[in-house]
């Protein structure tokens, strides 16, 4: 009797310390969850989560293709997650191990389907355009109170961009969203795929290039909200969080987000978890803790983006499912284009006329 | 038997981290990209045996090597590294040198503490002390904060990205690697070589160009390489403190890697730059070598 007893206790505490020793690595853009909830993912499920980030999609392609980076969950983004899927980077999803996912929308279910078909391979975590983060009392001052804060005209037209140009302007390090921003602004297809056509990008951002103080695609959020420049092109989230910590240091700055009338760039973010994934069951349970209906709106009210989670709505701020910068309306919904990955060939043109445009050789 | 094993040693020590890696490196520039994991073809398979290998070889060619003359942006992105290396190793030079000749002058007693204070940098990380620097330079930032409260300047000078700010950062990070080497030269030097200059008639001045100089001449050498090479292939510096118009070899190899997704030409950039770094150091020592056995 005693001897079973203390085998039992035995087995009780080795379970406990292979659960304590079970560990979720998990790889996400910079500034992009409410860290509240990482904590409480750890208390809910006794599951140690390594959180990691990143500010550039060829960073984690690059860990991606290299293979056996260790993660267990990592996000990219739409164009990024289909050419990783080609290349065999991802597990099919395991939907009985994920009970939530019936909450998800599926408006963005049919929109991401493009670069994951039947979505098998992975669940939206938070969607968004790219567009005008501005100063607004600052670019009034450069540009009048009539400034086409809504319009591409404010970044692609030189003339406003001198002017601009003293109270600082960054764009985000990123071709794939740059050089489509400067088609829509011709009134080509954004999402053209032909040498000629992305070509005609150049001459759009030469021209403003000298006006342009940094490419880069993170820094602009505190930047901006520093007021250390006054026009930042970027992921509207990020704008937004950048208006968010102007307003709670009281620092007089105000900052807007708009989607260009030109038409703007409508991403997804989404979760994947690697064919070599150390602990892909640990992986379910970190996507299923997300995919619940209070954890996603609980995301999205921290950083101002928004989630593909229908059941999250209810329970979503004002401040978020209320303005049309984060839940677009139908009309501005018909306004936004997706695009789709470049082919090796194509990239090469992309980067060396990005390199160009950049750096002037 | 024993002076073989002690020349095994660094021979080892090379093998393992510089002819292997190179090797790999080497093989990749070789190959073609792909859509898989690792992003580029063929792969060796050992399993294949012999055959495997052979048909391995017959698949890898030269077309990214020729590729990289087809585009003037490598070699314009070599010579503009190669300035910037050049440049800040002589303004590494001209900062670190005062500062050991002055260490190597100072009292017995004071110099362990010296010596401590040059290295002491290196107990934060770099990556913290580049960033700091971004608060010192940016337009809010202390510098000019500094400048304008005393009406020195009316208008904030722009120094953060621009290639001022990665000279300031490369000789910064690199300065205890110029004054080590160029002290522990002057220590050693015997100071009256300097009286008997002075007694044949050398005003301070010459004494000290004539004798001190050449004397630390090993130092002054090992100094500026170990300055110049790492900063030939700089990637922090460049991308954190200079703007989107410094064009940097080891940022054109960046965006070759994550941008282009192309290891192989990014490989062939790697090797290119191995072999620009290699070549003039080999040539140096061959004429070092012959110099020494002329004077001997």
């Amino acid at each position: 009797m005693k001897n079973t007893f203390l085998t039992l206790t035995m087995t009780a505490a080795l379970t406990a310390m292979a659960a304590s020793a079970e560990e979720v690595r998990v790889y996400n853009w910079s500034d992009y969850i409410d860290e509240d909830l990482l904590s409480k993912f750890e208390e809910e499920t006794g599951i140690k989560l390594i959180y990691d980030v990143f500010d550039s999609n060829e960073v984690l392609e690059t860990k991606m293709l290299a293979g056996g980076s260790g993660y267990d969950v990592v996000v990219p983004s739409g164009t990024f997650l289909q050419r990783q899927i080609t290349a065999g980077a991802f597990q099919k999803l395991d939907l009985a191990q994920l009970s939530n996912h019936g909450n998800m929308w599926d408006v963005i279910e049919a929109r991401t389907e493009q670069y994951d078909p039947e979505n098998a391979y992975s669940i939206n975590y938070m969607w968004g355009t790219t567009g005008l983060g501005v100063n607004t009392g600052k670019v009034a001052e450069a540009l009048g109170d009539d400034a086409p804060i809504g319009s591409l005209e404010l970044v692609f037209n030189p003339a406003n961009m001198e002017k601009l140009a003293n109270c600082g302007v960054h764009f985000l390090d990123a071709p794939a969203e740059m050089i489509p921003a400067a088609l829509a602004y011709l009134g080509e297809d954004p999402n053209s795929h032909d040498k000629e056509v992305i070509a005609k990008a150049e001459a759009v951002l030469t021209a403003i290039r000298p006006y342009v103080l940094k490419f880069h695609s993170s820094e602009y959020i505190n930047a901006l909200a520093n007021g250390d420049i006054c026009v930042a092109f970027g992921w509207s989230g990020d704008i937004l969080q950048a208006r968010d910590r102007a307003w709670e240091a009281e620092n007089g700055v105000e900052i807007a987000y708009n989607a260009p009338s030109e038409g703007a760039l409508m991403w997804f973010d989404q979760m994947a978890i690697p064919a070599d994934a150390p602990n892909p069951k640990a992986a379910h349970i970190f996507l299923n803790y997300i995919m619940d209906a209070d954890n996603a709106a609980a995301a999205s009210n921290y950083v101002y983006y928004a989630n593909g989670n229908k059941a999250s709505q209810p329970m979503l701020v004002e401040d978020v499912i209320g303005d049309p910068a984060i839940y677009p309306d139908e009309k501005t919904l018909e306004n936004l284009y997706t695009t789709t990955p470049y082919d090796t060939k194509i990239q090469r043109v992309v980067t060396r006329l990005w390199t160009k445009i950049k750096s002037g050789t | 038997m024993r002076r073989f094993f002690l020349i095994a040693v660094p021979y080892m020590w090379l093998l393992a981290l510089f002819m292997v890696p190179f090797i790999i490196v080497f093989k990749i520039s070789l190959s073609d990209t792909a859509l898989a994991i690792p992003p580029y073809t063929p792969t060796l398979d050992f399993a294949a045996g012999w055959q495997g290998f052979k048909s391995f070889l017959s698949e890898l060619d030269w077309e990214n090597y020729v590729f990289l003359t087809e585009d003037d942006l490598y070699w314009k992105a070599y010579i503009s590294s190669f300035k910037i290396a050049l440049t800040s190793t002589i303004l590494t030079l001209l900062v670190g040198y005062p500062i050991a000749y002055g260490m190597a002058r100072a009292p017995h007693e004071w110099r362990a503490t010296l010596l401590m204070l040059v290295i002491l940098p290196f107990w934060t990380s770099f990556l913290i002390r580049v960033y700091s620097w971004m608060g010192i330079l940016s337009q809010e930032g202390y510098l000019n904060q500094f400048l304008m409260s005393f009406g020195l300047i009316s208008e904030p000078l722009i120094i953060l990205n621009t290639n001022i700010a990665v000279y300031i950062g490369i000789v910064y990070t690199y300065l205890p690697f110029m004054i080590l080497p160029i002290y522990s030269a002057l220590e050693k030097m015997d100071e009256s070589l300097l009286e008997a200059a002075e007694d044949l008639g050398c005003s301070r001045f010459t004494a000290f160009w004539l004798v001190t100089i050449p004397l630390s001449k090993q130092g002054i050498i090992a100094g500026s390489f170990l300055v110049f090479i790492p900063a030939l292939g700089e990637f922090v510096i460049p991308s954190l403190l200079g703007g989107s118009k410094t064009l940097m070899i080891g940022k054109v190899l960046w965006e070759e890697f994550f941008s282009n997704r192309d290891w192989p030409v990014a490989s062939a950039v790697a090797v290119i730059l191995l072999l620009i770094l290699v070549i003039p150091i080999i040539l140096f020592q061959r004429n070092e070598q012959k110099q020494r056995e002329a004077e001997g």
